[in-house]
């Protein structure tokens, strides 16, 4: 028997199916190339995130590793089996619960969690943790997920047949979207399986664009006879390399900054870096082996030490000394303060580089159609995609039209280009469709991380325990192009004093680039790291104060009328003192449950930990627009372009809440557009926490404008209240109903016969040479605290619980606000104990580790509501936030339950009980 | 093209194995991994289809495990206590995804030194049965497994069951995993132990096993004389005192050396206190 293809049949979802397939074909690819039942994800192909999970004759197993020949016979259940119309219990519960965010590891929860179902219907937590430990999600932080799965049998139809699953969405009555929780607008699709991502919508006869990269960190390279190659290899239509692009082969996130080649030009500067394109057809695709790909490589020495660099050759000749910016806010004396000080702590922290994890690996497809080149791709940044592919390959922005998929995941990273000019390039010299997934090891590979940081600080107070003054150094490892190094080492300096009055104070950071990965964008921007260092130096200064530590926060914490360390006075939504005053209890709660468990307990002991943050909102400093436009339909709905790419975090339905408030019509009869670049405006990149505060300003203007013209057009007043009913517009006052019949109004551009677009712009000022000025309209503030058991022997730590208190100014959509405060949370807790990106060596999700559900534990949420004044309804940002008190508190609380601050992350075992041992000693 | 064959009986899959070289596959969850996106260049030979490799039976003399049979099926089988160490392991090789397809003999045929299965089956004095087209040879498990990612298998053989003798199926035992996650982790090093109490408390048997802290799994036979004789609360003692000279653990990502050698002794210690006590509770380090 040859691996020819050969016919197997099997079922799926009850079906009979008859595929001809070679014999190890993965069934992952079976399904959703010859089936198109792309619902089953795939995430890795080594078993290692479980999105492809299926059910094999009713056991979960993973498809990326199931050859075709073990399904002869077999029957195969996938998401799509799942319900027979309408919804199953568990995918509406799944809705009542927030538990799908970006939705790309859904399909494989909800068929494992099916599987359990079936055999236990009320299943306890444990059940369910052992049950769905072989699926990474990301974004949530699992607790919604277990939630949802317990709870599932509450979502059982009443009707006699039990088809379909009874579930309310929650719409709220018009007036009362904002502050309601209502099922994610976008949700359905994300439950079924029939949400479409980067990868789900390749056409059939798309050429598949592979990639060759660089296995050296730093080399030189030459291409053998290319030619020759494409002629030797049946099925590869062609080789394109940077020759072949017609533009200016440059891009990167900031265009002052731009460094970055689409394809390296004789040298490359980083492992995974890629310098030729493969485009063949998709039959010839899996039979290429690119190691034969004609290439001589030169390895060169690699600089991969910041410290090193600072002496080494420069990476890119226009930055000597390898700094590619230097950050700086100085204000007051800093040295004379902290040499009156009472108190004065010091200390260093390392972070590791950060893989973003996302579980869908980056994807889309190119083609052009007229002279226009359309990319359909994940996306956080279409606007950016537009400007920066068009650069690439030659073209006006207007001619390149990006259509945004669903995006798996992005915290950061998918605002750079990645496949955008690769996919583009192969479509405008073969004048066909071209498509490209990312396998696992090409997006660790060759996509931005966290910057690693080596970060010292300074921090001295009077004996009462009043901050008088801080200095901060911090060194990122800004890998080898710049991305959003500036951002990273201009925000650092900005936020290092965390929201704490700090009269004097001097906070450098240098972005410095070495042949590591790329750094770019990631959940905070440097900030995390930051914090690290100041909220590990309060706890000294608490400890050698003898000052309760929360007590020192909320002594020193920012309030209205306060000056920040930029000299912005902030004059009202200040509301860092209300979270930590709402964890009051909760403190004293934990610290007496460790006093009581720690008397008895020898190997393991309880540690308590807090840890503030605060946060501006969008650019630093720069301008940062986003516009929204939104109208009636003549067959009476709200049209809104929603433009501010939802990643997961829910900016479809959060952006429709406030618009819908501001128009006074109801949720319900919104229809969202997505942020196709040829219809919808530019709401910006999902980046910065700014899309609620940001976008939601520009949705609340345009909404209201919206309003008015309605208002004039009925002429009533302000009071009058709006009602759509099918294609009759209903305006009351005063007893009074007048109908507007929009099916006889003149339609505009894009079908609408009302419509509004408005723009807004965060009020900010530069900063000058000393970074004094206001960076940010807005700020968000949180504290949390964890509680946790570090084993004495081993150096393991157990979390037991994460109280988390964040001031939103106005909790949008509240259900919404906790999915993002436990996601975050659990990217926080991967950050302080497990994630360590080594790049050549953990490129990969099983030895890059990030927390499965069991290292999750329970999460407090407590939503604290200080309005600020500029965001809309008084809203403020939280999608970074909720990230960074956490690896600090869980440093703070490893200490108090060893006496040993761990000075690099992530704290693994390894690190805990050697800092342990080194110390010699325990409390 | 390469081949691919599905055999339906053992000796059509001996007869292909003595023409030539073939990579056999069983549940492919190591298969998969390794080979990445690159295209399939070997020959493979599936013996899925192969039934009689298939679940756990008993003869006279042993225990015996068909070389298909996943680890599921190991932990639904029911077994005397001295297996549980091995049903323990059985709960944290990859995910319940894995768990339903990886058979227990790519476990031991894949050879890495972090491999969760080999500690438990060590500790129950585990044969492997080799066959092919010419004959049968049975190895003990620790002399098969000759390095990291090495065995004795031969090119034409296939393993084809593990015998537990019936007199190593005594006392109780226990598994301890140490990972830095919950689930679906490589181990940063793990420890099986069984133990044979007499009634008086006494050990009269002890075995041991150490994994990722060193090329191959380590028996600890030294610890294990040290033990017999003497008395369950004499375990810590003891265990402090030993040499452990057996492991010869690495730094990588996962851990240093140093700190497997310290954490090493810790889950034996604790693997011995579980197995003796005869409990059934789930030790996750």
């Amino acid at each position: 028997m040859k691996t020819d293809r050969a016919p197997i049949s099997f079922t799926v979802n009850g079906a009979p199916v008859s595929v001809s397939a070679a014999p190890m074909r993965r069934l992952s690819s079976i399904l959703r190339e010859d089936l198109r039942l792309t619902g089953t994800k795939v995430g890795c192909d080594a078993g290692d995130c479980g999105a492809c999970t299926v059910l094999l004759d009713g056991e979960p197993v993973c498809a990326c590793l199931l050859p075709a020949a073990s399904v002869e016979g077999a029957s195969v259940r996938t998401v799509e089996g799942l319900s027979h119309g309408g919804l199953s219990a568990l995918q509406a519960s799944f809705l009542a619960h927030g538990a799908a965010q970006c939705g790309i590891c859904t399909p494989g929860l909800l068929v494992t969690a099916t599987a359990l179902l079936e055999r236990n219907a009320r299943p306890g937590e444990d059940d369910v943790q052992d049950a769905l430990g072989g699926i990474l999600c990301r974004c949530t932080g699992y607790r919604k997920i277990a939630q949802a799965v317990m709870e599932a049998h509450r979502y059982l139809a009443p009707h006699l047949d039990g088809s379909a699953a009874s579930l309310d969405f929650r719409l709220p009555p018009p007036g009362h979207a904002v502050g309601a929780s209502p099922v994610r607008l976008d949700g359905v699709p994300k439950v079924t399986g029939e949400e479409k991502f980067g990868a789900d919508s390749f056409p059939e006869d798309a050429l598949v664009v592979l990639v060759i990269r660089s296995p050296h960190h730093h080399a030189e390279f030459s291409f053998g006879d290319l030619d020759t190659y494409v002629a030797d290899n049946a099925g590869v239509a062609g080789v394109f390399t940077a020759s072949d692009i017609p533009g200016i082969n440059s891009f990167g996130v900031i265009p002052p900054f731009a460094d970055q080649p689409a394809l390296a030009e004789g040298t490359t500067r980083f492992r995974g870096e890629a310098i030729a394109l493969v485009a063949c057809e998709n039959w010839a695709a899996r039979q290429i082996d690119l190691s034969r790909f004609p290439v001589r490589w030169r390895e060169l020495p690699a600089t991969m030490d910041p410290e090193e660099a600072l002496a080494a050759e420069a990476i890119h000749a226009s930055r000597p000394g390898n700094v590619l910016v230097r950050g700086l806010v100085e204000r007051g004396e800093p040295e004379a303060a902290l040499e009156n000080a009472a108190c004065v702590v010091s200390g260093s922290i390392e972070t590791s580089y950060v893989e973003h994890a996302y579980i869908e690996p980056e994807a889309g497809y190119a083609f052009v159609a007229g002279d226009t080149l359309t990319v359909v791709a994940c996306t956080q940044a279409p606007h950016l995609d537009r400007d920066d592919t068009a650069r690439v390959l030659g073209l006006p922005p207007e001619k390149v039209r990006i259509l945004p998929t669903a995006t798996g995941g992005g915290f950061g990273s998918k605002i750079d280009l990645s496949l955008q000019p690769l996919i583009g390039l192969v479509a405008l010299k073969t004048g066909r469709q071209a498509a490209l997934a990312y396998s696992r090891n090409e997006s660790m590979a060759s996509t931005t991380k966290r910057h690693p940081a080596s970060m010292r600080a300074t921090i001295g107070a009077d004996t009462d325990g009043t901050v008088l003054g801080m200095v901060f150094s911090g060194e990122f490892n800004t890998g080898a192009y710049a991305s959003f190094g500036p951002t990273v080492a201009n925000r650092v300096p900005v936020h290092a004093s965390g929201p704490y009055v700090t009269p004097h104070y001097r906070a450098t950071a240098r972005a410095i680039h070495t042949n590591g990965p790329v750094s770019g964008a990631f959940r905070g921007f440097g900030v995390p790291q930051a914090t690290l260092m100041q909220e590990t130096l309060f706890d000294d200064l608490a400890n050698q104060l003898g000052i309760d530590r929360l007590q020192l926060r909320l002594k020193n914490a920012l309030r209205n009328g306060s000056e920040t360390v930029t000299g912005h006075r902030l004059e009202a939504g200040v509301g860092i003192a209300e979270c930590l005053q709402a964890l009051t209890p909760h403190w004293a709660r934990a610290l007496a449950d460790a006093e009581r468990l720690n008397a008895t307990s020898h190997g393991t002991k309880r540690g308590i930990g807090i840890a503030s943050c605060w946060y501006g909102c969008g650019n630093t400093s720069l301008p940062n627009p986003s516009t929204i436009k939104l109208g009636i339909s003549p067959v009476g709905k709200v049209v809104l372009h929603q433009g501010a790419v939802d990643i997961g975090q829910g900016a479809n339905t959060v952006i429709a809440q406030i618009a819908a408030d501001a128009l006074g019509l109801a949720l319900g009869d919104f229809e969202l557009k997505g942020a196709d670049t040829a219809i919808t405006p530019d709401a910006g990149k999902t980046s910065a926490s700014r899309q609620t505060y940001v976008s939601g300003k520009a949705a609340e203007k345009a909404a209201r404008e919206l309003r008015q013209q309605i208002l004039r057009f009925a002429n009533v007043s302000p009071q009058a209240s709006l009602q759509l009913e099918n294609a009759l517009l209903l305006v009351n006052e005063g007893g009074e109903r007048r109908r507007i019949n929009l099916a006889r109004l003149a339609a505009d551009g894009d079908g609408l016969v009302f419509s509004a677009q408005e723009s807004y712009d965060p009020p900010t000022a530069p900063l000058d040479a000393k970074g004094q000025g206001k960076p940010y309209a807005v700020y968000g503030y949180g504290a949390q605290i964890a509680e946790l058991d570090v084993d004495l022997a081993l150096g393991t730590v157990k979390l037991v619980k994460i109280t988390a208190a964040h001031d939103v100014g106005r909790a949008i959509n509240p259900l919404l606000a906790e999915g993002q405060i436990e996601g975050g949370i659990a990217q926080g807790i991967g950050m302080a104990l497990m994630e360590e990106y080594i790049t050549g060596r953990t490129e990969n999700l099983h030895d890059y580790l990030i927390p499965t559900i069991g290292d999750v534990p329970p999460i407090e949420t407590i939503l604290v509501e200080v309005p600020d004044p500029e965001g809309p309804f008084g809203a403020k940002g939280l999608g970074e936030h909720v990230l960074i008190p956490t690896a600090p508190a869980i440093l703070n609380a490893i200490r108090h339950a060893t006496g040993v601050l761990v000075t690099k992350v992530p704290a693994t075992p390894s690190r805990i009980l050697a800092a342990i041992r080194a110390a010699g000693s325990l409390p | 093209m390469t081949r691919y064959a599905k055999p339906k009986t053992l000796d059509e899959a001996l007869a292909l194995l003595s023409e030539g070289a073939w990579r056999i596959l069983a549940g492919a969850t190591d298969f998969y991994p390794a080979l990445g996106n690159r295209p399939l260049l070997e020959d493979v030979l599936d013996i899925n289809g192969v039934a009689e490799l298939r679940g756990v039976t008993e003869s006279d003399r042993h225990f015996i495990i068909g070389a298909r049979t996943s680890w599921t099926e190991v932990l639904k089988a029911p077994l005397p206590r001295a297996f549980d160490a091995l049903k323990q392991a059985a709960r944290e090789i990859g995910s319940v995804q894995i768990q339903n397809m990886a058979s227990v003999a790519g476990n031991i045929c894949n050879a890495s030194p972090a491999a969760d299965g080999v500690p438990p089956l060590l500790i129950l004095d585990a044969e492997v049965e080799l066959r092919s087209r010419h004959g049968l040879r049975i190895l003990p498990l620790g002399q098969f497994i000759t390095g990291n990612r090495k065995t004795r298998l031969r090119q034409d053989e296939l393993l084809t069951a593990l015998h537990v003798p019936k007199a190593s199926v005594a006392g109780h035992s226990a598994f301890v995993k140490l990972g830095a996650r919950r689930y679906l982790v490589i181990s940063i090093a793990m420890a099986a132990a069984r133990i044979v109490l007499a009634p008086d408390q006494r050990i009269t048997g002890a075995a041991i096993a150490v994994g990722s802290c060193s090329a191959v799994a380590q028996r600890l036979r030294e610890l294990e004389t040290a033990l017999v004789g003497q008395s369950f609360d004499a375990i810590s003692e003891i265990v402090a005192d030993a040499s452990l000279d057996e492991l010869s653990p690495i730094d990588d990502v996962r851990g240093s050396a140093e700190y497997r050698r310290v954490a090493a002794r810790e889950i034996v210690m604790r693997a011995l206190r579980q197995a003796a006590g005869g409990s059934q509770k789930r030790e996750a380090a």
